[in-house]
């Protein structure tokens, strides 16, 4: 394979058992090599144990032992294969409506949601949470999937009815690019291998897309942002003066020479360096660890953003926010939480709930303000000192926060700034 | 022109950087649990670029069984000696010694269970609030469900269905006093990837893991290297075989494969078309279907 060539793309797949999410995931595993042999082992073991008959693709992807004698997925699990063109990394999460917060979790870091549709049913309830989940998350590809072709005898009539409720259902939301692919997860059809049962669907397989699908401009380039995590200053032989500021890239691109502007204090410089160990770069773009060194001696610390001064995020501290609930417990009123945003760290109240939404309706809910688990609302809030963002839909790196509890050091709930 | 896009083991190694980093910020005192084995080896080299022209900030601690390969101890020093950092040993025999475990009795017997009583001990000891671990997700199904910020309560343990959600790139290290996280950077990273990444950096490994002649015996379907520890069942017998090391552990129960590949390079392309994971000769993950869920929910590695 080529290694210097070839891209990560993370996915996730949303759905529950009976969409046969797991059969697929355990037929691109299969098909694509995958799978050890001592894990198919272990499974014809497990499946011989429980009855089935053969080997129980679902059981590839069951984790914990809970889930194992209760057949169900409880959190979310991560799969790895590779192909000659790419290496995959699935997020595999549960579609039951009490795990919204495992679908949003997975659906943070994804290029690309797969969802699942049985033929026999069409869109259903879950379709419509799943695709408003990825929607949510700006998820920049949706793959729909409609699964169990086999049992409706490779209908092309089928399939294009349901391609028919899905754009219609899917246009009030805000998608970027979606396809759909006629499989059957359990036979193989159009999984890894084009499909002989089905000569009307002109597409690619499953695995064609994912490892064509184009994605260095998922992340965006336009917007310089470089979020300071640490300072490096080892003040040894060689390095007396050296004074880096250590990070990760979240948008973007820098330069040495660029104009660059540091928040919150707003004071300006040049970018001096770009380093890696193994020496100075010519550029740094996202989403590369770097460190960068600047011409003047500025007070700088963690939680500080160098930006280009031509192109600055907005300093906020009135904040409009879709949040997704992740705690059992529900916010308490007006209640304060730490708020993390890039490597900022600040504190925030949750001023008002303006909206929750009915993720199966889309319907907006004005007269219910409570915040629990799963629930998806609109929010204001307000924080100590200014947070240096960005709209999600612009960044999703520097456009998202956590709410942590301070009495209990929990995650409770993500945010996308609006 | 150039591209903007990061190949996949660049944006591995980006993203293990950015988790070291993190813990680096987050915590007053964290350690790198190390082992010899090549995957603490290549997060110590994680390290050393996270944090370059510093010194890497975080101790070494190494759980030792006792049982070791006489070549881990000597790498493991001399790669202390070459980074500057600190050592911590935390020692099985000790807690035996101190009553705090009790050696297993029967055929089977290991010091694998122990390491949690030690390992635990020394991170109260030493005051440790995040031990930073080579665990990838695709060594085994209860892997698959670990953060890269995993929480520990104060008795060590790991609640797997009550873990914090992770979200973006957004790492929430905040903890209560007594407790700990253990942090896993090469999460995302998979066997392949790693031998991959070893080759590309030229990382020094022991040798182990390349193909040498060793006096081995067949146990449960692996080779198991002769040593002082080892004692022979009645059927068995004392053979010399080429072999190399996929995974390296205690002595007495890291199963070694019959190989040629002497070189990276070999090593890699045979990982390449390897049918078994590699933990497969690990004793201590055949004991039931659960063994590594029910030891990491006690405080293992």
């Amino acid at each position: 394979m080529q290694i210097d060539k070839n891209q990560l793309l993370r996915f996730t797949t949303a759905g529950s058992v009976d969409d046969g999410k797991s059969t697929l995931i355990g037929r691109l595993l299969y098909d694509s090599k995958s799978i050890f042999e001592d894990q198919i082992e272990a499974v014809e073991n497990s499946s011989k144990k429980k009855g089935h008959e053969g080997v129980d693709l679902a059981m590839f992807t069951d984790g914990l032992k809970d889930e194992r004698e209760q057949g169900i997925t409880i959190d979310v699990a991560y799969r790895y294969f590779t192909t000659p063109k790419r290496k995959f990394i699935i997020a595999d999460t549960p579609g039951h409506i009490q795990y919204t917060r495992n679908m949003v979790t997975g659906a943070s870091t994804a290029n690309a949601a797969i969802i699942l549709i049985d033929a026999r049913h069409g869109v259903i309830e879950q379709t419509k949470r799943h695709t408003f989940i990825a929607s949510l998350l700006q998820i920049p590809h949706i793959i729909v999937c409609i699964n169990k072709m086999d049992l409706v005898d490779y209908s092309e009539e089928v399939y294009n009815d349901i391609v028919g409720q899905f754009e219609e259902f899917s246009s009030k939301l805000l998608i970027k690019d979606v396809r759909y692919i006629p499989i059957s997860a359990l036979l193989g059809d159009n999984v890894v291998n084009r499909s002989e049962n089905m000569k009307w669907y002109q597409g690619s397989p499953l695995l064609h897309e994912l490892e064509t699908l184009h994605i260095s401009s998922d992340i965006n380039k336009v917007d310089a942002r470089f979020p300071v995590q640490t300072v490096l200053r080892p003040q040894r032989e060689g390095f007396i003066d050296f004074r880096g500021y250590a990070g990760r890239v979240a948008s973007g691109i820098f330069r040495p020479k660029d104009e660059v502007t540091i928040l919150p204090s707003g004071f300006t410089s040049t970018i001096k360096a770009v380093h890696s160990d193994e020496g100075e770069l010519e550029e740094a773009f996202a989403p590369m660890s770097v460190a960068i060194t600047l011409e003047d001696d500025i007070d700088i610390s963690r939680g500080d953003m160098i930006v280009k001064t031509n192109n600055q995020p907005e300093p906020k501290q009135d904040i409009d926010a879709m949040l997704c609930w992740l705690n059992t417990d529900e916010a308490k009123p007006r209640a304060k939480y730490t708020v993390m945003h890039t490597s900022n760290e600040q504190r925030a109240m949750i001023k008002e709930v303006v909206y929750k939404i009915d993720i199966n309706t889309y319907n907006r809910n004005t007269e219910d303000k409570s915040l629990k688990m799963n629930d998806i609302s609109r929010v204001k809030l307000r924080t100590t000192k200014p947070l240096m963002t960005d709209d999600y839909r612009e960044n999703r790196n520097t456009g998202s926060i956590i709410l942590i509890d301070e009495s209990t050091n929990e995650t409770v709930a993500a945010g996308m700034i609006i | 022109m150039s591209k903007y896009y990061l190949n996949y083991l660049d944006e591995l190694e980006s993203e293990a950087i950015y988790i070291l980093r993190e813990v680096y910020a987050q915590f007053q005192n964290p350690v790198i649990l190390f082992s010899g084995g090549k995957d603490s080896i290549l997060v110590t080299h994680l390290a050393k670029k996270a944090f370059y022209p510093c010194k890497i900030p975080f101790a070494l601690m190494h759980v030792d069984t006792g049982h070791n390969f006489p070549e881990t101890i000597k790498f493991r020093d001399d790669l202390i000696e070459s980074l500057g950092a600190r050592l911590i040993v935390g020692s099985v025999q000790e807690s035996i010694d101190k009553g705090r475990v009790q050696e297993e009795k029967g055929k089977n017997a290991t010091r694998n269970a122990l390491q949690i009583t030690t390992l635990l001990d020394a991170i109260e000891e030493n005051k440790i609030d995040c031990a930073i671990g080579g665990g990838r997700r695709d060594e085994e199904k209860a892997r698959a469900k670990e953060r890269f910020f995993s929480h520990r309560d104060d008795f060590g343990q790991w609640d797997p269905k009550n873990q914090r959600p992770e979200l973006w790139n957004l790492l929430n290290g905040k903890h209560f006093e007594g407790e700990h996280f253990r942090a896993f950077p090469i999460s995302n990273w998979t066997e392949m990837d790693v031998w991959n990444y070893i080759q590309r950096e030229n990382i020094q490994i022991p040798s182990l893991y390349l193909a040498h002649e060793r006096e081995v015996v067949m146990r449960n379907g692996s080779w198991i290297p002769n040593s002082e520890f080892l004692k022979l069942e009645e059927h068995e017998e004392i053979v010399t075989k080429k072999i190399r090391f996929r995974t390296l552990g205690d002595i007495t129960i890291t199963g070694g494969i019959e190989s040629d590949a002497d070189t990276l390079e070999k090593v890699a392309l045979e990982v390449s078309t390897m049918r078994q994971t590699e933990r497969g000769n690990r004793s201590d993950d055949k004991r039931s279907e659960t063994a590594m869920e029910d030891r990491k929910r006690e405080g293992y590695f």
